[in-house]
């Protein structure tokens, strides 16, 4: 299958938590209290999507932006290059997914994700690990995400990933935008790219992010491994041998001159 | 009078036991009811004491087992031959505690062998996760020489056959997973503090195990000496933690052509928590003992030995401590501390370990007494314990 993604135009979200709502619903989510839109939305184990409120500043003045937060399904997850049993793994699609069934529950993909995403369900005694799959059991089957299908401000578009990127750069060029794709570069590039009318660091966007896929770092350092390892071991292999033909000679001279 | 097995029972074992009972029922709660109802852990901090202390640091601090494995069984450095036994029995210790201590983190425990067969081989914890389990099968069958000398007897011939295989893979193994909690964290990359992040951490964690291994060895030698009643000869320690000092030679070298080299220079001296911490780090933990080691008239004495080991260990502590929580403070923002559960189980695995290691001290031998160790392989088992000191001291 060709590769979906999803573009969020921040200049069109009107904050209406819609997407909040109908990601809830389709992944049988609860309400726990954490708001999902407003100042202090968060994302949270039963808050897989949230739409932030922020004041930030335009052409002198103050301005509200809302912005959807989730995973951004990048192309070369750090999450899942961090899972040492294969519990989260990049679709075809697109989707980055989760298995409960091989997670371990070690948190790591937590700590690896750049955008702070997964989730953890700290309060059950075997608890999952938990973020927005992106509904890859719909868009398997042709349709959109749920938070997609129900935006009535057409701030989300989903589509083939390669013509999203074209939609973007064709609406920058248009004019009313920073010239910034958002989830372009960052990390090696995500499913998922932003495109706004003020810079994405006062919309409290990590903008430090490497644009280095992430699990490149760690594989330049564990495809080493096999010839340290064995490299290592030759090494090792090799003084024992010696040292200890070195003493068997040293007790046949020592017991000849005893003779 | 064949396998007589000893235990003395002391106001300080008693306490040992109380905190290792106690530990041991916090960890079936823990078990029973979550990580949520037990530790102060959270979104923001999904890692804490358990990983940080107990097996970041315990891994570490646990490297004297392949260290000294290196220099008297590989490199055949006879003089540190009677430490060889007491070092392999604290890094196996180490190795069980930090099992246990892995075991009460994982959220997901029923699943913990799946790593086994659902290969994530492009993480470095699977990496990890592999050489941890192997090497500390390995310890324990590197342990069967010591055991079989006096239960299960016959095998004793066997276990010394296989041996040399046994050092060589259990010096590896450390070597790569040593270096491998390193690596864990290079891949937050933008988020740890860059004094501590870099491409070289995995080289880092690696020359600090090894350097603190003799260091770790002085101190424990020191404290069993003291409820043994057995002085430790420190002729041998001196000797041993030059070692150390070499590698902590080339370890500042380094770390300061690291620095240098990403320009983060300037940050070590900037006040803030991040650089005192750093600058802590460095000072008592690699400068002030690199000082003590070098001063010919320091590193002979009693006080200079146990003063350069005890910084040592206080250095890779503080180190794996700012790698897990100092340095990651100013990207995850809120705040964490342990619960009393997560210090009570960290706490009772360590009196638990400790027991251990007493037990084994005195049932097996470990610890050289005058030069009998050298010829007790060959002797009668029922003069191979462990014997109290003229003065019957125990503690």
């Amino acid at each position: 299958m060709v590769p979906k993604g999803v573009l969020v135009d921040i200049t069109k979200c009107v904050g209406c938590g819609s997407c909040t709502v109908a990601c809830k619903l389709w992944n049988n989510l609860k309400y726990d209290g954490t708001p999902a839109d407003g100042k202090d939305a968060a994302l949270g184990a039963e808050s897989w999507t949230a739409v932030k409120w922020v004041e930030a500043p335009k052409d002198g003045e103050t301005v509200w932006r809302f912005v959807k937060n989730q995973c951004l399904h990048c192309h070369q997850p750090a999450c899942a290059s961090a899972c040492f049993s294969k519990a989260i793994k990049k679709t075809a699609d697109g989707p980055v997914v989760y298995d409960e069934k091989l997670c371990v529950g070690c948190r790591y993909c937590m700590l690896a994700c750049p955008f702070n995403i997964p989730k953890y369900e700290w309060d059950k005694s075997f608890p999952r690990v938990r973020k927005c799959q992106m509904c890859a059991g719909r868009i398997a089957k042709g349709e959109t995400p749920a938070c997609v299908g129900v935006c009535p401000a057409g701030a989300l578009t989903f589509g083939e990933y390669n013509e999203l990127a074209g939609l973007a750069a064709e609406r920058i060029q248009k004019g009313g935008y920073i010239n910034h794709i958002y989830g372009e570069k960052e990390a090696g590039g995500a499913s998922w790219l932003y495109i706004s009318d003020v810079p994405f660091k006062d919309l409290g966007f990590r903008t430090d992010v490497t644009t280095r896929p992430l699990p490149e770092y760690s594989e330049s350092i564990l495809k080493l491994t096999p010839a340290v390892g064995l490299g290592w071991g030759a090494v090792l292999t090799g003084i024992y041998v010696y040292n200890r033909r070195r003493n068997e000679i040293a007790r046949e001279e020592g017991e000849k001159n005893k003779k | 009078m064949k396998n007589r097995w000893s235990f003395k029972i002391t106001p300080v074992r008693v306490v040992l036991m109380g905190l290792g009972a106690l530990g041991l029922a916090l960890m079936a709660y823990r078990l029973a009811f979550g990580l949520g109802s037990s530790t102060n852990l959270s979104d923001q901090w999904p890692w804490g004491m358990w990983i940080g202390f107990d097996v970041l640091t315990g891994v570490a601090l646990a490297g004297g087992g392949y260290s000294t494995c290196l220099l008297v069984q590989v490199l055949g450095i006879k003089k540190f031959t009677p430490i060889a036994r007491s070092a392999m029995l604290t890094s196996l210790i180490g190795y069980l505690l930090v099992m246990g201590g892995l075991f009460m983190d994982i959220g997901r425990w029923f699943n913990f062998w799946r790593p086994f067969v659902s290969w994530g081989y492009h993480s470095v914890l699977f990496e990890v996760f592999w050489c941890v389990s192997l090497y500390t099968t390995i310890q324990l069958l590197e342990f069967g020489e010591i055991a079989t000398e006096k239960v299960m007897k016959p095998w004793h011939g066997l276990v010394k056959k296989v041996l040399p295989v046994l050092f060589i893979i259990g010096i590896v193994l450390p070597t790569l997973h040593q270096s491998s909690l390193g690596s864990l964290y290079v891949i937050e990359v933008g988020k740890l503090y860059p004094l501590w992040w870099s491409m070289l951490l995995p080289v880092f964690f690696l020359m600090s195990s090894f350097f603190v291994g003799p260091a770790m060895v002085t101190v424990e030698s020191a404290l069993a000496g003291r409820a043994h009643g057995h002085r430790p000869d420190y002729s041998v320690l001196q000797s041993l933690i030059k070692v150390s000092g070499y590698l902590m030679l080339v370890y500042l070298g380094l770390k300061i052509y690291d620095l240098y080299s990403r320009g983060v220079m300037d940050l070590v001296f900037r006040g803030n928590l991040e650089g005192n911490m750093f600058l802590l780090e460095m000072a008592a933990g690699v400068i002030i003992p690199l000082i003590i080691c070098f001063t010919p008239g320091w590193r002979s004495t009693r006080a200079g030995v146990l003063s350069f080991s005890v910084l040592v260990v206080a250095g890779v502590i503080i180190n794996r401590m700012n790698v897990v929580f100092t340095g990651m403070s100013g990207y995850m923002g809120g705040s964490y501390f342990p619960s009393w559960i997560e210090w009570g189980v960290s706490l009772g695995l360590l009196a638990i370990g400790v027991l251990g290691y007493l037990f084994v001290v005195e049932n097996f031998n470990i610890l050289p007494h005058g030069n009998k160790a050298e010829e007790s392989i060959n002797a009668p088992s029922g003069e191979r314990g462990y014997r109290l000191s003229p003065s019957g001291k125990a503690y």
